[in-house]
């Protein structure tokens, strides 16, 4: 469990996340949901150490990550921001080895080498694994991506906004796949969502954020309601159940 | 494996430059031109790799191919110094006369500056990166204006004695000081050596390198401070010369195709002893000591900038 005590992240004077807290449940999906500038990514950047909280505090299974190694913490936790930006040229499959860096230093032994192999056929990336990450497309980098965190082998997963600039298609199948990873693998996935209907169907738990509090906090169907709806978003949105799917209808709202 | 191939013909042709810079048109003067030749290259090999060193680390740590460690400023500290040590004592003062001195008093001004510069930069907290660098340029141009204002002013003599120690040269290094610099460098090197796979990580950028546990800030700071005390080394040994790395680390970069520093670095280090030591030879022999190498790099490494700043707004 990953427990967030009284966070708060100040940019200048605004304060962009303020005291929140939180719990998040293993092998359950949470999404952090919100309009933009509530402060879902600082929060996630925050959790996964890679921004300094100016107070509170981030428990992982109840040790306090500041209190962890860094390379312990990265064989527990792994992030992955919206942007990746690289100077250097890479292959899919020397992109994943480096998920195994935590464990093996850049020197991989053949147990790395299968985690890899596995990563990379359950992106379904095997075809292509030699191929270079910048004559791909935005939906194939995104999976070599995520590919590498599958490789990392962390019970936690993060990911700030993973389906930005995807097709629907690519998201169904990066969502599905984060699906898989939480149901069959064992995984706890927390990811930051814009899109509130993916939210809805695909997670166990949403967080709602707004001006950098937690203004809702429970099970999806709790929260997939137009009453919670609008105290987050300020909008009338109607939910309309179509294949057990909670679709929220905000087009014309 | 071909990585390896590539390091060996590399390697084959380091060392054929320096056998025939050391061996040709000896005429059997083993005693007198051997030694003096073999310091050169000694020296030429020993600064080659700190330079090369210095600066891929530092254009790993800053996300930059076209930068090279002179941006904070320790080349233009060496000259303020040399020219402040002229205008107040005179050329024939002790601090100018003894090389050795010479070389302990610069090493020990650009490593203090440079430990002092990050000292107040990272007590406030983590700056970015590129904060620092704008103010190891303010630094470098101050530096520069004030030693060019004192130059100006100098006796034309004694200027003589200030431009000498403006461009880089070997052919008057002193063997006591080769050995204490070539200490210095293998040690920091060797230790520095392990963090190879640590240094892949960070050029995949700073959430990366964090995601997969690598302690991106103390590491990029004890890589600044390990590239700077590596060109305050090779600018005291042979005197400014750090615009030569920008050349060795993208030949090496365009050579090696690879992301691996163990590679990277290696192949860096052996371009630069080959077109040093190459260099040097083309200079006495061909030119007849007519110009100097730092000319020949200065005018080839422009070129190469140029070239690559071109290609880097092409593929925008």
């Amino acid at each position: 469990m990953i427990q967030v005590r009284e966070l708060s992240k100040l940019y200048g004077k605004k304060q962009v996340v303020e005291n929140v807290t939180v719990d998040i449940q293993r092998g359950q999906i949470t999404s952090f949901i919100g309009p933009n500038g509530a402060g879902k990514s600082t929060l996630l950047s925050m959790v996964s150490r890679l921004l300094d909280a100016d107070t509170g505090e981030v428990l992982i299974d109840s040790t306090n990550t500041k209190k962890m190694k860094s390379n312990e913490l990265s064989k527990r936790v792994s992030i992955l921001k919206q942007s990746n930006f690289m100077n250097v040229r890479l292959t899919i499959r020397e992109l994943v080895s480096f998920g195994r860096f935590p464990y093996s230093k850049g020197r991989l032994n053949d147990e790395d080498e299968k985690m890899v192999d596995q990563a990379i056929a359950y992106m379904d990336l095997a075809e292509m694994e030699h191929a270079y990450l910048d004559e791909l497309s935005g939906g194939q980098r995104q999976r070599a991506f995520i590919a590498m965190v599958i490789a990392q082998d962390t019970d936690y997963v993060l990911l700030d906004e993973p389906l930005n600039n995807l097709d629907m298609k690519h998201s169904v199948q990066i969502m599905k796949i984060l699906r898989r990873l939480v149901d069959e693998l064992g995984k706890t996935v927390i990811i930051v969502l814009h899109d509130i209907n993916f939210a809805s169907v695909y997670s166990d738990r949403i967080v709602a954020l707004k001006n950098g509090r937690v203004v809702k906090d429970g099970p999806t169907e709790e929260i997939i309601q137009s009453a919670a709806l609008k105290e987050i978003y300020d909008m009338d949105i109607p939910i309309q159940q179509m294949n057990n799917c909670r679709i929220c209808v905000y087009f014309n709202s | 494996m071909r990585d390896l191939h590539k390091m060996l013909i590399l390697v084959a042709l380091a060392l054929a430059a320096c056998g025939v810079y050391l061996f040709h048109d000896l005429n059997g003067s083993f005693d007198y031109a051997l030694p003096r030749r073999g310091i050169k290259v000694f020296a030429m090999v020993l600064t080659g790799i700190a330079i090369a060193y210095a600066t891929v680390v530092f254009q790993t740590i800053t996300h930059n191919r076209i930068l090279t460690p002179s941006i904070m400023g320790l080349d233009s500290l060496y000259m303020l110094l040399q020219t402040l040590l002229i205008f107040f004592l005179g050329s024939d003062h002790i601090s100018i006369m003894n090389r050795q001195v010479n070389f302990i008093l610069s090493i020990a001004a650009m490593v203090i500056f440079a430990l002092l510069f990050y000292h107040f930069l990272f007590k406030k907290g983590n700056q970015p990166i590129y904060f620092l660098l704008l103010i190891g340029i303010i630094f470098g141009t101050f530096f520069g204006s004030i030693s060019t204002f004192l130059q100006v002013l100098i006796d034309p003599n004694e200027f003589q004695i200030v431009q000498d120690q403006m461009f880089a040269s070997f052919n008057n290094v002193n063997s006591d000081l080769v050995w204490l610099s070539l200490i210095v460098i293998v040690v920091l090197i060797a230790f520095a050596w392990k963090h190879n796979a640590s240094l892949d990580v960070l050029s995949l950028g700073r959430d990366t390198a964090l995601n997969l546990g690598v302690n991106y800030d103390s590491l990029v700071r004890y890589m600044l401070i390990l590239s700077a005390v590596l060109i305050a080394v090779a600018t005291a040994l042979v005197g400014p010369i750090t615009f030569f790395g920008l050349i060795v680390a993208n030949l090496s970069y365009q050579f090696f195709k690879s992301y691996k520093h163990s590679v990277l670095l290696l192949g860096a280090i052996v371009i630069s002893v080959l077109a040093l030591v190459g260099g040097q030879w083309v200079v006495e022999r061909l030119f007849t000591f007519n110009t100097t190498l730092s000319v020949i790099i200065n005018f080839i490494g422009g070129i190469y900038f140029i070239y690559l700043l071109l290609k880097e707004s092409r593929a925008k």
